[in-house]
C-alpha cells in the first residue's frame, strides 16, 4: 500500500485515529481551522457518513441485524462511497483532506470483533494510505472518564455489547476500549502513526500537530488561487488495490 | 468410529463464530443470467424436492434485510461507483449467508441459491475489479454441494426476456459499462463478456454447465437427474 504522495496524487490526506474520548475530533476540528484561515483547499470527511449507506447502518445497529462480518462490509461500504466519490476526486484535485478516522478504524473494530487480519485489510486494499496518520494516545482511563462522564447511556455497538463481554454496558465498553487500544498499539510502528501525546492540554496538542503538518507538507501548495497551477499537474497513476 | 471426510470448507477465511462441521444440509446453486430459467427451474426443483420429504429454503441476491431496499434505491438513480456497488452486493451477500443459508444448513435443508458469488463476482470482474480482493471478499462463503450453470445463447436471453417485459434491464444490458448507447447491442456484447467471466470462473470452481436453450422440462430432467446423485452421495455417508 502507498500513500497519495508515493501514488502520484497532487493532494494529501491526514487522518486522526484514536479510542472514543481521546480527543482526536477536537484536533482535527482545530487543524482544520488553521488551514482554512491560511486560505487553503481543504476537506473533512468523518467516519460512517456517506448518505447512500447511512439508513442501512443505521437500521442494521437499531435493530441488532448486524453479525462481525456484515458490519465489517457495511462500513467497508460506506467508506468505499465516501473514498471514490469524495476523497478520490479531491485528491486528484490537490486537495488537503482531513479525516476523522480511517481505515485502521475498520482495523482495530473488526479483529477485535473477530473478523481475520489479514481479511479485513485485504478488503480495504483499494485505498491508499494517508500522508499522515496522527494517533491520540490518551491514557485509557482519561479516555474512559470523558466518555462515560459526558454520557449516560452508551449505545449497543459503541460498547462492543455484541461481543458479549459483559451484561453491563460500562464494563462491556471498558473492556471493548481496552482491546481496540491494544490493536492500534500494533499496528502504531507498522503504519508509521505520528503518536501525539493526548493526555496533554489541548493546546499544546493542537501546535505539535500544526508544526508537524507544517514541517511535512509544504502548504504554500494548497492555497486556493494556485489551484490552476495544481490541475496542470500530470495525472497520478490509478492503484487499484496496490 | 469411522472418521468422517471433512465435508464441507469455506471458499477463503470463512465466518467468524461459525463451526463449519454443523452445516449438514446441502447447498445447491443455479446460475444464469436473466431469461435462463432459473426461477422457473428452482421453483420446480421445490415442489419436487419437498415432495421427497425434503425441508428446502431459497435465497437470492439482493433479498437481505439489512441493504436490499437500500441498494435497490441507490441502483435506480446510478450514483454508486463501482467498488461501493461491489461491497454493497457483498454485505447483502453476507446477510443472507449468516441470517438465512447458515441456519438453513445447520438445521438440515437443502438450500437452493438463485445465483451465488459467481454472478456477482462474474460482473465485477467484467467492470474490472482486482480478481484476488474479489476472492478474498468472497473467502467468507461455504463451498455449495453443487454449482448449476444454465447456460443460454444472448439471442435466446434476449427473446425470452422480451416474451415476458418487452423491455430490456439497464443492469442486465450492462449500460453502466458504456459499450454502445444501443441498448439492444450494449445488451448482447455485455452477455457474451459475462459468460466468457463464467466460462474462466467455472476452471476455478469446477460448477456443472447445463444446456438452458432446451425447453424446460428436458432441463429440469437433467437437473434432477444430477441432484438425485448428489443427494445419495450425501445420504449414503451420513448412514
Amino acid at each position: 500500500m502507498k500513500t497519495f504522495a508515493e501514488a502520484g496524487f497532487p493532494g494529501r490526506l491526514i487522518a486522526v485515529e484514536g479510542l472514543d474520548g481521546s480527543g482526536k475530533s477536537t484536533q482535527i476540528k482545530l487543524l482544520k481551522r488553521w488551514l482554512e484561515q491560511q486560505q487553503l483547499k481543504v476537506y473533512f470527511s468523518e467516519w460512517n457518513s456517506s448518505e447512500v449507506v447511512k439508513a442501512a447502518t443505521s437500521k442494521g445497529k437499531k435493530r441488532n441485524l448486524l453479525t462481525p462480518t456484515t458490519f465489517s462490509l457495511i462500513h467497508a461500504t460506506d467508506f468505499a462511497d465516501r473514498y471514490e466519490r469524495h476523497l478520490l476526486p479531491l485528491l486528484r484535485g490537490g486537495y488537503l483532506v482531513l479525516c476523522d478516522r480511517y481505515i485502521f478504524t475498520a482495523f482495530a473494530r473488526d479483529v477485535v470483533r473477530g473478523c481475520p487480519a489479514a481479511w479485513v485489510r485485504k478488503l480495504y486494499s483499494f485505498a491508499n494510505l494517508p500522508d499522515i496518520t496522527f494517533f491520540f494516545k490518551a491514557s485509557l482511563e482519561v479516555s474512559l472518564q470523558r466518555i462515560l462522564e459526558g454520557r449516560p447511556e452508551l449505545k449497543y455497538f459503541e460498547a462492543g455489547m455484541d461481543l458479549n463481554l459483559s451484561n453491563d454496558p460500562k464494563e462491556s465498553f471498558r473492556i471493548f476500549q481496552g482491546r481496540l487500544w491494544e490493536q492500534y498499539l500494533s499496528m502504531s510502528a507498522e503504519f508509521n502513526f505520528t503518536v501525539i501525546d493526548a493526555d496533554q492540554r489541548i493546546e499544546a496538542q493542537q501546535s505539535q500537530v500544526r508544526s508537524l503538518v507544517a514541517a511535512k507538507i509544504n502548504l504554500a501548495d494548497f492555497a486556493r488561487d494556485k489551484s490552476l497551477a495544481a490541475a496542470r499537474k500530470p495525472n497520478p497513476s490509478q492503484s487499484q488495490n496496490e | 468410529m469411522v472418521p468422517q471426510p471433512a465435508a464441507r470448507r469455506f471458499y477463503g477465511h470463512g465466518l467468524p463464530n461459525v463451526n463449519i462441521d454443523h452445516l449438514q444440509g446441502m447447498l445447491i446453486v443455479i446460475e444464469g443470467a436473466d431469461g435462463s430459467g432459473r426461477s422457473t427451474q428452482i421453483g420446480m426443483l421445490v415442489d419436487w424436492l419437498e415432495g421427497h420429504g425434503h425441508d428446502t429454503l431459497q435465497v437470492g441476491l439482493k433479498r437481505s434485510t439489512l441493504v436490499s431496499e437500500e441498494l435497490a434505491e441507490a441502483q435506480k438513480g446510478n450514483i454508486l461507483s463501482r467498488t461501493t456497488l461491489s461491497l454493497f452486493y457483498a454485505t447483502d451477500f453476507a446477510d443472507q449467508l449468516e441470517n438465512s443459508i447458515i441456519p438453513a444448513l445447520r438445521a438440515g435443508a437443502v438450500v437452493l441459491a438463485d445465483r451465488y458469488i459467481y454472478t456477482l463476482m462474474a460482473r465485477d470482474l467484467v467492470r474490472g475489479m482486482d480478481e484476488e480482493w474479489l476472492k478474498n471478499i468472497y473467502g467468507i462463503a461455504p463451498v455449495p454441494d453443487a454449482v448449476y450453470y444454465l447456460n443460454v445463447t444472448p439471442e435466446n436471453l434476449i427473446q425470452r426476456t422480451f416474451a415476458k417485459n418487452f423491455a430490456l434491464d439497464y443492469w442486465e444490458s450492462g449500460m453502466d459499462l458504456g459499450l454502445s448507447r444501443d441498448m439492444f447491442d450494449s445488451f448482447i456484447q455485455y452477455q457474451g463478456l459475462m459468460h466468457q467471466q463464467f466460462m474462466r470462473l467455472q476452471k476455478t470452481y469446477g460448477f456443472t454447465v447445463i444446456d438452458g436453450n432446451r425447453p424446460v422440462e428436458q432441463v429440469f430432467a437433467e437437473l434432477k437427474r444430477k441432484i438425485e446423485s448428489v443427494l445419495e452421495g450425501k445420504l449414503n455417508k451420513k448412514r
